[in-house]
């Protein structure tokens, strides 16, 4: 048991002097890890907080159409982005990585417009089959 | 064709056989992500086969409230909390909200911490984390109940629509899952770094597999996920 430690410890020693390594080789591996400083954090923290407050408000102060619509719509693509970007690191990895996760939604908007039409098809004939609305 | 048939090249294949074999050929030094571990490229196409599922529910539902007649509840009013005897509107939404922020906050420091190898402040970081998630659960239980006792049912609510129902059913509840089996394996993992684990190289008791302190960011991602699905959902379903 207590060489199974000591051999994991062995293990760990290893792996951490690799880590210094692994920039002045250039061998890209796991081990790299990422310290940014912990203003950044607090820093992104207060915009999500600021930006959820202003989204908070556009329902609060009423607004409506497009106004609403294109308010509510920035809000969230800026929160999403830095939540994406900040606090999952996405702003670090390599492009690989980044452009396999991120392209591929994408096509849920395909998917959103297909289903606009669908939807917009199956109000027409509702209305033309039961009336206008009650 | 000749070319193309290299059955015979005259090195020796070492492969393991059966199964082991086919895993180790499929997977013979070809590596996409070259600098990240597979652990988090895993979590990684989880969390995009994820987007898909909150994708297609978020979907249904805009195909929903598009396709109706009647006209749909208004969110703002459904949400409204009466407080010192007045209405407001979409309260409740909106502290849950910046309950999920703040913890999405504190996952991101107890990462932070979790590299500099400070085991305290990550176990710390990580319990209020799963404090924070419980606390959202727990505000939505509570969203549900009042829902619930006013009339709102799959089939059917007071005030319009029938689908308001049944998409908010499915909507929340599938992402209250997500933020409860997070808060699990959160509590999971922070004893792990309080007990030093990741340290030592302990087995894990499931997987017998050496833990690091990377597994805490891909704790992480899981959990900035789940707050990044929120804000989604606020946007569309409850603000919109």
């Amino acid at each position: 048991m207590a060489e199974a430690t000591a051999n994991g410890l062995g293990q760990h020693g290893l792996h951490a002097s690799h880590a210094h390594d692994a920039p002045a080789t250039g061998v890209a591996q796991a081990e790299v890890h990422q310290e940014h400083p912990i203003k950044l954090y607090m820093v992104v923290w207060a915009w999500l907080f600021i930006l959820s407050t202003c989204s908070y408000l556009v329902d609060y102060f009423g607004l409506h159409g497009y106004l609403r619509w294109s308010l509510i719509l920035i809000f969230m693509i800026l929160k999403a982005g830095l939540i994406v970007a900040v606090f999952m690191h996405m702003a670090w990895e390599r492009l690989a990585l980044t452009y396999a996760i991120i392209l591929p939604p994408v096509l849920i908007l395909v998917f959103v417009a297909m289903m606009l039409f669908e939807a917009d098809y199956t109000l027409l004939t509702r209305m033309s089959f039961f009336g206008p609305g009650p | 064709m000749a070319e193309t048939t290299l059955t015979h090249t005259g090195q020796t294949e070492s492969r393991p056989a059966g199964w082991q074999g086919i895993a180790a050929d499929w997977s013979s030094d070809q590596r996409a992500f070259k600098n990240v571990s597979w652990g988090k490229a895993m979590m990684w196409i989880f969390l995009l086969s994820d987007t898909f599922i909150f994708g297609c529910f978020l979907l249904s539902y805009m195909t929903a409230r598009v396709s109706t007649r009647v006209p749909w509840p208004n969110p703002s009013e459904v949400f409204a909390l009466r407080i010192g005897g007045s209405d407001i509107p979409l309260i409740l939404i909106a502290i849950m909200t910046f309950v999920l922020i703040s913890s999405s906050g504190t996952m991101a420091m107890a990462v932070n911490f979790g590299y500099r190898r400070d085991r305290r402040k990550t176990a710390i970081l990580m319990l209020l984390t799963a404090a924070l998630g419980a606390t959202f659960v727990g505000m939505q239980a509570f969203e549900w109940t009042k829902l619930i006792t006013e009339g709102v049912r799959p089939w059917g609510n007071p005030w319009g629509a029938a689908q308001f129902g049944s998409t908010f059913f499915m909507i929340t509840g599938f992402h209250g899952t997500h933020v409860t089996i997070g808060v699990i394996f959160l509590i999971i993992v922070a004893r792990k770094v309080w007990r030093g684990d990741y340290d030592v190289g302990r087995p894990g008791f499931f997987t017998s597999r050496r833990g690091r302190y990377e597994n805490v960011e891909i704790m992480g991602l899981y959990w900035h996920f789940v707050d990044l699905v929120w804000v989604f959902i606020f946007a569309f379903f409850y603000l919109w």
